[in-house]
């Protein structure tokens, strides 16, 4: 096969993988710093997908413009979740919080079926058949946005949590959570803002998702174990690591369904989660101990 | 008599930090010995040492003649080393009786002769009247006496106790000592504790080491220790001494 | 032995255990099909309920990935009927050695590798989606196009090759259910039941009493997955199709789980009683909505997590520990001294 395929392949993997990765970054955000493992979060994203169809649908709205009113939706869900549901289990047993989780994943789920039906949807923007030529590259104009888009946001988010008080007192909080505590941080609500935080990611990538990938509710646990498969790869805690976990399982998945049959391409990307997760289980770029 | 327990020029180094340095002492069969020393001397990281929690980078450690480090914790307790910890850690959802019985169970197969084992167990520890109640609802000094009934019930010639006092009231304190006392008095149980409370030590253990940055500063009887200048400037302080 | 499984019950419970069986036998003459099959998929999920039991409430191991044991147990036997007539009573012992030995690779790797909680959790999420995966693949098996045991029209009741109407099925699979109580109970009641129930409390607390935990959470495993590859083999037999991509679905997984949770972790009424709230209660609601003439696909999962929220918040150790206590059944004292 000529080699530009095999680069335009990659390209459009890296391209995905980075709108993977902010997906991961929201999840990886919320385990970082609550420590709740977020069994919902592809869920959520299916919430923010239907969201762009419908309007695009209704109102021939852009879901890249969407991206910001779409992420602060999720964002208000996500912290009335947090704050009113999900709190009281940050002491749980680890199955308890599970299966919170996987409740509200199947309520999500299942309400999204019965809302849209089980026929996939799509998006189909002025310039989806739209490419670009760089170099030897030829690259798809909506994954090129959609990249950049990713891009944006996750700098936006490095740039909250390094610049803010508000984000250093997240930081705060994952670090000690006691210290937090007794220096007198509303800890409740800055678990809430966090979760809110993590849910406007996958929001925002749920919108760009949509330009290149139709719907199903399905998706959505599809989705969940994807991000975690980015978060492990790259490491939790890590916010460089779920992005460059996500080009990595993008690039991945887009090499092994050229080479290998396209629907064996994520048995490769469990195998090296497996591969992570026994000898390196803190992720590539992971400094957090277990 | 020979050594139980030898310990061998033992060092242990973690990231730069040298928490046990060069630490050599041995124990003999129904000594009651105690180490002591200020906290972060290296007192429990020597007893995570000896009890196989961690590998040692440089020294050995002998048990009844064998080498026992850089071996398994649940081994070094099958070879007949019982432990406790320092914040105690009691199975939270069983009763005391099944708390013990796990112990017991250790050389006894059998239900109905771990049952037997953990019921005189219990009564030693003044805990026989609490055997149906949870862990979880016990109070601390009942929780300090299962955490020591349990590693009983595993049959030790060794016992360490990791600052069993720690947290007890006078009372409660003199009740510990007094079970400990017929306990080595009536099996022979060889036990090294580690202590803050002076109370204890001097009324318990018939010879003390003193740790003080990783290091032996002391090794004597209690009487002489407690007079010995570096020992009273690095942890007892002019007080201690009478 | 005996001692171990029917000792220290009280009166009562043998008095509720034994009605209950008998009313139980005695279904089949007098209930329709639709009882029948409703009660065979209870039994179904009691007895998965319990093996998953065997690993999360004994021991403390989540697994989210059991589906992959009973998609082995279903498929080993199931293909080697269809390719070599061999039976399933005999084909459950390869299916059981397959999921066994499987399982044992996923403890390895998980426990030498020192992976707990919901990094394990995962771990058997990634054994279960590659399985999925990987039979859509596997010709000798139907690949995606799925496995299909030949349906015929029976006179008879085949016990030995499983073939037979529903009632044949409703009583092995509540034999298997009773069998699955017995040997849980003897398990927990075991040498091994104390080790399995102390590392699933504090495993650096059992250890320092002489317990080898890796061996005994291998041991866990082991059983677990064995025992869940039983109920696989009852399934290939009984719904005759097998399709990887619902055998191994992660909702599988999360079906066999909701039982325990709901009845409760680590006791060995809980998965039964589990089963039967879940399952009686889904089906109840769908003849509610049958006659509110609702059949919009996705409702009754609905319900589903709406129940399991519930319960979570309500009854965070699931719905039997209350309930024993109130019915004077309980084995457990009371938490006052």
């Amino acid at each position: 096969m000529p080699f530009e395929i095999y680069l335009n392949v990659a390209a459009a993997g890296v391209l995905t993988g980075l709108v993977y990765g902010l997906m991961a970054l929201g999840l990886s955000v919320i385990f970082g710093v609550i420590r709740v493992v977020n069994f919902a979060h592809g869920e959520m994203m299916a919430i923010a997908m239907y969201i762009a169809v419908t309007l695009f649908a209704a109102f021939k709205l852009d879901p890249l413009l969407m991206m910001v009113p779409i992420a602060v939706v999720l964002f208000a869900f996500g912290y009335l979740l947090q704050a009113h549901l999900i709190n009281p289990f940050i002491n749980r047993p680890e199955h308890s919080q599970f299966m919170l989780l996987v409740g509200i994943g199947i309520i999500i789920l299942n309400t999204l079926l019965m809302i849209f039906g089980p026929d996939a949807k799509n998006v189909q923007t002025s310039y989806a058949f739209d490419s670009y030529q760089v170099g030897p590259l030829i690259i798809d104009a909506t994954k090129a946005y959609a990249g950049g888009a990713a891009i944006l946001v996750s700098a936006a988010l490095f740039a909250f949590f390094r610049f803010t008080l508000v984000g250093q007192a997240i930081r705060a909080c994952a670090d000690n959570y006691t210290g937090a505590l007794v220096v007198g941080l509303n800890v409740q609500q800055l678990y809430a803002l966090t979760f809110g935080l993590g849910s406007a990611c996958v929001g925002a990538a749920g919108a760009m998702i949509v330009l290149f990938i139709d719907v199903t509710p399905p998706l959505g646990p599809a989705y969940t174990l994807l991000a975690f498969l980015i978060v492990i790869t790259g490491g939790l805690g890590s916010m460089p690591g779920a992005l460059v976990g996500g080009v990595l399982i993008g690039v991945t998945e887009a090499m092994a369904g050229l080479l290998f049959t396209p629907s064996a391409k994520s048995m490769f990307s469990f195998a090296l989660l497996v591969i992570v997760l026994l000898f390196r289980p803190q992720g590539l770029l992971g400094t957090s101990a277990r | 008599m020979s050594a139980l327990l030898d310990v061998n020029g033992v060092s242990k180094n973690f990231k730069g930090l040298r928490a046990v340095q060069d630490v050599s002492f041995s124990v003999t069969q129904g000594e009651i010995f105690a180490v002591i020393g200020p906290n972060g001397a290296g007192k429990t990281t020597l007893f995570n040492l000896i009890a196989g929690v961690f590998k040692p980078d440089q020294g050995a450690i002998a048990f009844t003649g064998a080498r026992i480090d850089g071996h398994s914790p649940d081994e070094i307790c099958r070879r007949g080393i019982g432990r406790t910890f320092q914040l105690v850690r009691p199975f939270p959802t069983l009763t005391v009786r099944d708390n013990v019985m796990v112990g017991s169970l250790l050389r006894r197969h059998e239900r109905a002769a771990a049952l037997v084992q953990t019921e005189e167990v219990l009564r030693r520890l003044d805990l026989y009247d609490k055997r149906d109640v949870l862990a979880s609802a016990l109070t601390l000094p009942d929780r300090k006496r299962l955490e020591v009934a349990r590693a009983l019930a595993t049959d030790p010639k060794l016992l360490l106790l990791d600052e069993v006092m720690a947290g007890l009231r006078p009372t409660e304190t003199d009740r510990m000592v007094r079970i400990l006392i017929e306990l080595n008095r009536t099996t022979g149980l060889t036990i090294v504790l580690i202590e803050h409370v002076m109370r204890a030590v001097m009324a318990l253990a018939q010879r003390v080491l003193v740790l003080h940055h990783g290091a032996v500063i002391a090794q004597d009887t209690p009487a002489v220790v407690v007079r010995d200048p570096a020992v009273v400037k690095s942890y007892l302080g002019t007080e201690a001494v009478h | 032995m005996t001692s171990l499984v029917f000792a220290d019950i009280p009166v009562r419970g043998w008095v509720a255990l034994i009605v209950a069986a008998v009313l139980l036998l005695l279904v089949p003459p007098f209930a329709n099909d639709y009882v029948i099959t409703v009660l065979v998929l209870i039994f179904y999920f009691a007895f998965t309920g319990q093996a998953w039991n065997i690993m999360m409430g004994f021991a403390g191991q989540l697994s989210l990935g059991h589906a992959f044991y009973v998609g082995l147990g279903a498929y080993a036997a199931a293909a080697l009927y269809v390719h070599f007539g061999i039976g399933p009573w005999i084909g459950m012992l390869a299916g059981i050695l397959i999921s066994a030995w499987c399982g044992a690779v996923v403890g390895f790797l998980a426990f030498r590798f020192g992976v707990g909680g919901v990094y394990f959790a995962i771990l058997t999420i990634a054994f279960a989606e590659f399985a999925r995966i990987g039979f859509d693949h596997f010709r000798w098996v139907g690949g995606s196009s799925g496995l299909f045991l030949p349906v015929a029209q029976f006179k008879h009741n085949d016990l030995w090759s499983l073939r037979g109407n529903p009632t044949m099925f409703y009583y092995v699979m509540f034999g298997l259910m009773v069998a699955a109580l017995i040997v849980c109970r003897a398990l927990l009641r075991s040498r091994l039941g104390f080790y399995w129930q102390a590392i699933r409390e504090d495993e650096h607390a059992a250890r320092a009493l002489g317990i080898n935990t890796f061996r005994c959470k291998m041991i866990a495993v082991v059983i677990s997955s064995g025992m869940t590859s039983i109920a696989g083999v009852v399934f290939a037999f009984y719904y005759n199709n097998l399709f990887p991509e619902q055998t191994f679905h992660i909702s599988k997984s999360i079906e066999i789980i909701l039982g325990p949770i709901i009845g409760g972790i680590g006791t060995l009424i809980g998965p039964i009683i589990g089963a039967f709230v879940l399952t009686g209660l889904s089906e109840g609601l769908l003849d509610v909505l049958a006659t509110l003439k609702i059949t919009v696909p996705g409702a009754k999962q609905v319900f589903y997590g709406v129940c399991l929220i519930i319960v979570i918040i309500l009854m965070p150790n699931g719905i039997w520990p209350p309930l024993a206590r109130a019915l004077g059944l309980t084995e457990r004292p009371e938490r006052k001294p």
